[in-house]
């Protein structure tokens, strides 16, 4: 048998991209395939399928290549192909959707990319506020380039572009409990 | 001695601000044969005419030359100007100094000096004009429909709802063609037996309708207002004028036969209505397959009609009358899907179907009385595969054009599988997916909405295995190759125009395109007249189209004909060729060539070396010529001549470019 045999998927491809979808508040029967959203897509070029291909995937009901895909962990959020959607689907919420979905898997399709998203709101939870040299330094110290960006130090200290010591915010444990309530209820979605 | 006026038109500046008029008026008034020239800021307007008309009179103008815009634009206003003149309407001619002249050039000499030519030129034409005098043609107030399927059926309709006698000829026992034959309309989903039956009925008992069915149309002659048509009964073998339609003689019949009706998925007997709501409700018998009629054994049908109705010695018949106007709306068929397409089986699995054969299926009144059930074995399906555009968009094995009808159906098949089939899966195969119409965008949504999983590509093969169809395509969205594995397949197939169409039209003077639809007289601007005047055409034998369409067609091609009928007398055109019998070879060439069969041939008498002889010469039909100039051109003793185009006029015009 050549290609995909699209009679023989299992039934549980189907519930979990119902269930991906759901989470995403997104409809798949109603994107046809116009492309506006790979149009317009900042990060398309370093995408390995266009964001119209991966909603395709999950059409199809073919779960596996929509989450090996390294287009969801390229995806920068920025909302402009939902913003442009004739059919009024949420592509940059499906794309989340799938990130999660591939991390309960353990599918990381780029290391790097997933162990950046993995500490991005670290700092936050931390210390109430952002704080980019101890993101860096979880990201360094994990993806093995330790001293990547390190001649930057300097200059960006400088000129204030980096801190060393985290700012300090009044009630951090709040800011704590709004993001831990947030996970909750991610999922529970 | 002639006495020509020559105008030059400035039409504000679109002319006078590239061509000098003046110059050219200046050196019109020097040419032989010109005793008046002047120009005028607008020729066509009232104070232009009025102008022109006073100038007849004071210098006492017997033919007029106007150098203005095309003469498709103001030649009729002129002609209608010179009708309240002394000057006959042909003594004119229109040379082209706008649309050929002014708007196509910037050099403002040379121009003037191309103005002067063409001027010059129409002058010379204009010397060899002779008066012509239009002629009349009385009405026969009769309009003629060429088949009974929904376009047929509305048009006569209307006709007949407008005051004027129809005849409408049908080829099958029943009225209704092929919309009858369906389930559910889209986008709507009304059931299309119950919106077209009712009209039927309409037709069959309608006063001004006279309804022929088992009827076709052997020959046309005449032209617009006076067709005579002749119109060939086949024979019924049944008696309708006693007939009440009780249906014992189909009950007793012991012949079973696949049904044509239902595509072949249901049977009838050897006599047999076309259908339950069959207008005329009376049957007929299967010649080919009726045992009496064949081998001379059961009559059966016969010994049970109460009334005697049966009449096996039954002979085709001919009628001839008279009509003013004819409808072609012949319609169409599907392609034999099954020689163009190994690759799908060619028809050796029961379990591909067409389109129409499961509209038969899904249909209450079908076979299966509306349950969707696979032909090989009757379990019902639970996957479907819908593959559009067989036959068309295929260049190489079927046919270029789209059907335009199919991705609309092929929506409302998946809807109605869904829908019927709790958890059916439903894939469809597309190149595009066209839906130009009103709600029909919606309607494509809503399916996708339905769970029909549309993918994009056509399927390269179809085979069996395990019981199961295999249909391997292409996602070309993804470009990866899909196989789907299905109970049943549903091909929609293209359409073509009926059989023997492009005879029918043949016979009243309509040509068919490469494709075997008929063509309409203009595209845009024409598109339910046609070449041969007084015959119309609609509905899908004009082309593909969907039931709206073809229902406004219909319309549309019967208000040209209340037009028509609706007038005592029809004036012809005096511009039409005539023929020289004493130069006339009776080579019969012309009479090829006239693409309205205005030509035919003569015997008259004539002397030969003392002796009286019968000589062969064409004749010219002038209801029939159009006045093209086919014939003329395709002359060899160049002895026809069009009017108001002869040989001379145009080689005068010609010379006159050189002095």
């Amino acid at each position: 048998m050549v290609g995909k045999n699209l009679s023989l998927l299992p039934d549980e491809n189907k519930q979990k991209i119902e269930s991906l979808v759901k989470k995403a508040g997104a409809k798949l029967s109603d994107c046809y395939q116009c492309g506006k959203c790979s149009a317009g897509c900042p990060m398309a070029e370093s995408m390995d399928l266009m964001p119209r291909q991966v909603l395709r995937y999950l059409q199809l009901g073919l779960l596996q290549e929509a989450l090996s895909s390294q287009a969801p962990w390229i995806c920068a959020t920025c909302q402009t192909c939902s913003a442009r959607c004739p059919h009024d689907v949420p592509i940059a919420e499906i794309m989340e959707a799938i990130r999660r979905q591939a991390d309960q898997m353990g599918i990381r399709p780029l290391r790097r990319t997933y162990l950046f998203s993995k500490y991005f709101l670290l700092p936050l939870k931390l210390f109430g506020r952002n704080h980019e040299l101890t993101l860096t330094m979880f990201y360094n110290l994990t993806s093995g380039k330790l001293f990547q960006h390190f001649t930057y130090l300097p200059a960006m200290l400088k000129s204030r572009k980096l801190k060393i010591w985290p700012a300090k915010v009044k009630n951090r444990l709040a800011v704590r409990k709004i993001m831990e309530n947030c996970e909750k209820e991610a999922q529970n979605i | 001695m002639a006495r020509a006026g020559v105008f030059i038109c400035h039409c504000g500046s679109n002319i006078a601000s590239v061509i000098d008029v003046e110059q050219v008026a200046k050196s019109a008034e020097q040419m032989t044969g010109v005793v008046y020239a002047a120009t005028n800021k607008y020729a066509c307007s009232i104070s232009g005419q009025e102008m022109m008309k006073q100038a007849i009179i004071d210098h006492q103008l017997d033919r007029l030359v106007i150098a203005s815009c095309t003469p498709r634009m103001h030649e009729t206003t002129f002609r209608k100007m010179l009708g309240k003149t002394s000057v006959n309407p042909y003594m004119l001619e229109v040379a082209n100094i706008r649309e050929q002249c002014s708007w196509v050039h910037t050099d403002k000499e040379k121009a003037t000096a191309k103005a002067i030519d063409l001027v010059r030129m129409s002058l010379a034409k204009v010397l060899k004009n002779q008066p012509l005098f239009t002629s009349s043609i009385p009405v026969c107030k009769k309009c003629l429909v060429i088949g009974g399927g929904i376009a047929g059926i509305q048009a006569a309709l209307d006709i007949a709802d407008g005051g004027y006698e129809v005849t409408l000829v049908e080829r099958e026992p029943s009225l209704g063609g092929k919309m009858v034959m369906l389930d559910k309309t889209f986008p709507t989903l009304d059931c299309s037996a119950c919106i077209s039956t009712p009209k039927m009925a309409e037709v069959g008992a309608h006063p001004r309708i006279k309804l022929m069915s088992s009827c076709e149309v052997s020959a046309v002659s005449g032209y617009i207002g006076n067709f005579e048509v002749t119109i060939k009964q086949n024979p019924r073998y049944v008696d309708h004028d006693i007939c009440t339609g009780c249906g014992l003689c189909e009950e007793k019949c012991p012949t079973k036969l696949k049904s044509s009706f239902d595509q072949g998925l249901g049977q009838r007997k050897a006599i047999y209505k076309l259908f339950p709501q069959a207008v005329p409700a009376k049957p007929v018998i299967d010649a080919q397959h009726c045992t009496k009629l064949t081998k001379d054994k059961c009559g059966v049908c016969a010994k049970v009609c109460p009334l005697g109705c049966i009449n096996f010695a039954d002979q085709e018949s001919y009628t001839t009358d008279t009509f003013g106007a004819i409808i072609l709306a012949t319609g169409y068929q599907l392609i034999d899907w099954g020689s163009h397409y190994p690759e799908y089986g060619g028809g050796a699995y029961a379990d591909v179907i067409s389109g129409l054969q499961f509209e038969r299926l899904v249909n209450a009144s079908g076979p299966t009385e509306g349950k969707i059930k696979r032909p090989s074995d009757g379990a019902q399906p639970k996957s479907v595969a819908i593959i559009k555009c067989v036959g068309s968009r295929d260049v190489a094995k079927a046919h270029g054009y789209c059907s335009r009808a199919c991705c609309m159906y092929a929506a409302k098949h998946a809807h109605q599988t869904i829908e019927k089939i709790a958890g059916a899966q439903v894939y469809i195969f597309y190149i595009d997916v066209r839906t130009p119409g009103k709600a029909y965008e919606e309607f494509y949504d809503r399916t996708r909405e339905d769970g029909a999983v549309y993918i994009r590509g056509r399927v390269s093969k179809i085979y069996e295995e395990n019981g199961k169809l295999i249909c391997k395509g292409e996602d070309t969205l993804i470009g990866k190759q899909v196989t789907v594995e299905v109970d049943l397949v549903v091909l929609e197939t293209a359409m073509e125009p009926a059989a023997n169409s492009g005879q029918t039209a043949a016979l009243a003077g309509v040509s068919a395109d490469k494709d075997g639809w008929l063509t309409e007289a203009h595209p845009k601007l024409r598109p339910v007249e046609t070449q041969s005047a007084g015959v119309f055409l609609c509905g899908t034998a004009q082309g593909p189209k969907d039931i709206p369409d073809t229902v406004a067609q219909a319309s549309a091609a019967a208000a040209k004909v209340l037009g028509l009928l609706a007038k005592d007398e029809l004036e012809t055109s005096p511009m039409i060729s005539a023929v020289d019998t004493s130069k006339c070879s009776g080579c019969r060439f012309c009479e090829q060539v006239c693409p309205v069969k205005a030509i035919s041939m003569i015997d008259i008498p004539s002397i030969y070396n003392g002796q009286k002889v019968k000589r062969t010469v064409a004749q010219v039909n002038s209801g029939l010529c159009s006045g093209c100039g086919a014939c003329s051109a395709a002359c060899r003793t160049g002895c026809i001549d069009l009017l108001g185009f002869t040989n001379k006029q145009i080689l005068e015009e010609v010379d006159a470019l050189w002095q």
